[in-house]
């Protein structure tokens, strides 16, 4: 019982930064904008959260650099797809690589380390520490962020399904130029959602870098196209995209309590279960029969 | 001398020391001027983890400090990215033909190996070189190895005197037979003074990229202290900063590896199976200066210092008397050569 608690709690650390980046993937793809930088927004989200957080000794400051460097990713990405009208996935893999730079760069620069960078205290020296201590919550609340990923997604899926900005999102990525002909600005749509997109990507990082108290080269690891899956996956919709994210931070954490269990599976093969699982899951469940059909065309078409 | 590496540091290749000829003659260590040092000209590129990693590459950049403080060598580092860019920079440096280009870390194995005959008069030493059975290391290669499992055998017989239960954890980085070798040594260590001892092994992954993951350290190391592990070795590169924040969090132990890794979690960190990559580099690039650089295999073993574990004012209060007599006794039949500690 208490195996199988952990594991659950595995699986919900885990798959937070998954959730905060690829809510933020949904509500860009929604637009009409394909995402695959989410791994970059998750990077720079680290870097600022923990580069601040060092130099103010404020993780909550940290948080709020976190989102304006995920923005920052987000708005370079929105200035070169939708006014450069530049192919999305080249632009994302650009970011992505930038942000590996960046990184390094900052690292090098500030801490004279291509690795890593110094501790950074976390939410225990702030009024977080109470939650920390509570008997069960305490093992996912590390920091606030377990916590935000969870309230974000009904309040995402409110804002696609239930608002005027939702609605353009939707009408922007369905059919921009019947949405232009309802006065709809497609081009400040897609921005804002794009920024959004940033900020959570932005949250995911620093989640991250709380995490670990600390900044190091490449520590998003891939997450970034984890929650890519997660977005086909779940079919552009918030609840289910969450479910994809869960789905996988519950994988990770099964492969990482079976390793020392002594189920005589070898290593290898229960390491490679998360990915192969990717794939099968993938395969079965993710058509793009869903897919925005406006979803990596540039605005206006046809010039 | 920290500010004159420190700019080195920051362009490896763009910048070539100050007075980099070969042909200029090394005057004695002693008599070099801080402003013309002459020792010398070493060129180094770091693994993955990259220095600032307070652990492997961090005591590869201690013996090469020191290298140029005590024989005035003249020091370039590269921190290189994943894959061919280990191979591009020891291209870069063996091209400029400098006395002694180092890689630190088996992944350097195969880099080396092809630099090697592409540079035949280069000289080239690899710290963790995989010696393949059947295959010579080529005659211009030091390759300078550590039998981690001797210093693993005593930290994993210090951690089963120690833990209150039989479960000790081990967290691997990359699982390859290097890593094996902690894990066997560990194994054997805990299972010698305490026969019923369980040792739980998990590792972050199958790539380069599992030394540098402390993200995933931080869940191997949860998920152990929550089957009921006390006190975890890790032998992960920059993953095992996320053991030590485990450990923090869980407000258990944990062992270090490498360096003396204390300082990341002071309280937390039992002891470190400290390996003396610096003494090897030192030893190597004094080699390089006093003309008796031989290629071929060095290792570095208990008996004469090359691994060790920490035992120091910081924790010594977490070690008693009696224990620390214990795994001294042992260390003894080590190195009389009465225990044979497996290395797989």
């Amino acid at each position: 019982m208490g195996e199988l608690l952990a594991v659950l709690a595995g699986a919900l650390r885990i798959s937070t930064p998954y959730t905060l980046a690829a809510l933020g993937g949904a509500l860009s793809e929604r637009s009409g904008v394909v995402n695959i930088a989410l791994e970059a927004g998750l990077l720079m989200g680290a870097l600022a959260h923990a580069v601040v957080a060092h130099a103010s000794g404020s993780p909550w400051l940290g948080l709020l650099a976190a989102m304006a460097a995920g923005v920052a990713v987000m708005a370079l990405h929105a200035a070169l797809c939708l006014h450069a009208r530049a192919n999305h996935i080249i632009v994302a893999v650009g970011l992505n690589l930038l942000a590996v730079g960046t990184g390094r760069f900052a690292l090098k620069a500030l801490y004279n380390s291509a690795a890593n960078g110094p501790r950074v205290d976390g939410f225990e020296t702030t009024w977080w520490h109470a939650v920390q201590e509570l008997p069960v919550a305490g093992t996912v609340a590390g920091t606030p962020l377990v916590l935000v990923a969870i309230l974000l997604v009904p309040a995402v899926a409110f804002l696609v399904d239930r608002t005027v900005l939702g609605l353009r999102i939707r009408a922007v990525g369905q059919h921009p130029a019947a949405a232009e002909t309802q006065g709809v600005n497609v081009l400040r749509v897609r921005w804002a959602a794009l920024l959004l997109c940033g900020l959570l990507c932005g949250l995911g990082g620093a989640y991250l870098a709380a995490d670990q108290h600390q900044f190091t080269q490449g520590m998003s690891a891939g997450r970034g196209f984890i929650a890519v899956s997660a977005v086909v996956f779940g079919q552009w919709r918030p609840a289910r995209v969450w479910v994809g994210c869960l789905l996988f931070g519950l994988l990770e954490s099964l492969q990482i309590s079976l390793q020392s269990s002594s189920v005589g599976i070898p290593g290898q093969l229960v390491q490679m279960l998360p990915y192969a699982m990717t794939l099968v899951v993938l395969a079965l469940a993710a058509s793009r029969a869903n897919a925005p059909r406006a979803l990596g065309q540039p605005w206006p078409a046809g010039r | 001398m920290r500010p004159a590496l420190l700019v080195l540091a920051a362009f490896p290749v763009v910048f070539p020391s100050a007075g980099c000829k070969k042909d200029a003659a090394p005057p004695p260590a002693a008599a070099a001027a801080p402003a013309a040092p002459a020792g010398p000209s070493v060129g180094l590129v770091f693994d993955v983890g990259g220095r600032g990693d307070k652990s492997f590459n961090d005591a590869a950049d201690r013996g090469l400090t020191r290298a140029h403080k005590e024989l005035a060598a003249r020091v370039e580092v590269v921190e290189p990215g994943e894959g061919v860019d280990r191979e591009a920079a020891l291209r870069q440096l063996a091209a400029r033909k400098l006395d002694l280009v180092i890689g630190v870390g088996f992944l350097f194995t195969d880099d080396i190996n092809r630099m090697a005959a592409d540079f035949p008069q280069q000289k080239f030493a690899c710290v963790d070189y995989t010696v393949t059975p059947g295959k010579p290391i080529p005659p211009n290669v030091l390759a300078l190895k550590f039998k981690e499992e001797e210093g693993s055998f005593l930290v994993g017989a210090l951690a089963a005197l120690l833990s209150k239960g039989n479960k000790l954890g081990f967290v691997g980085g990359m699982e390859i037979p290097l890593i094996h070798k902690f894990r066997a040594g560990y194994t054997a260590g805990a299972r010698h003074v305490r026969p019923d001892a369980e040792v739980l092994v998990t590792f972050a992954g199958v790539t380069g990229e599992a030394f540098a993951n402390p993200g995933k350290g931080k869940e191997l190391a949860l998920s152990l202290y929550g089957k009921g592990v006390d006190i975890i070795y890790h032998a992960a590169g920059s993953t095992g900063l996320g053991v030590f924040e485990a450990a923090r969090a869980q407000k258990k132990l944990a062992i270090g590896v490498d360096s003396d890794q204390w300082a990341e979690a002071p309280g937390v960190v039992l002891t470190s199976m400290v390996k003396q990559v610096d003494v090897a580099v030192f030893d190597a690039v004094k080699a390089v200066q006093d003309g008796t650089f031989k290629g071929g295999v060095r290792e570095l073993d208990l008996k004469g210092g090359g691994v060790d574990y920490i035992y120091d004012e910081h924790n010594k209060a977490l070690i008693p008397d009696d224990v620390r007599a214990k795994v001294e006794a042992l260390r003894a039949e080590i190195v009389a050569g009465r225990i044979a500690v497996p290395n797989q």
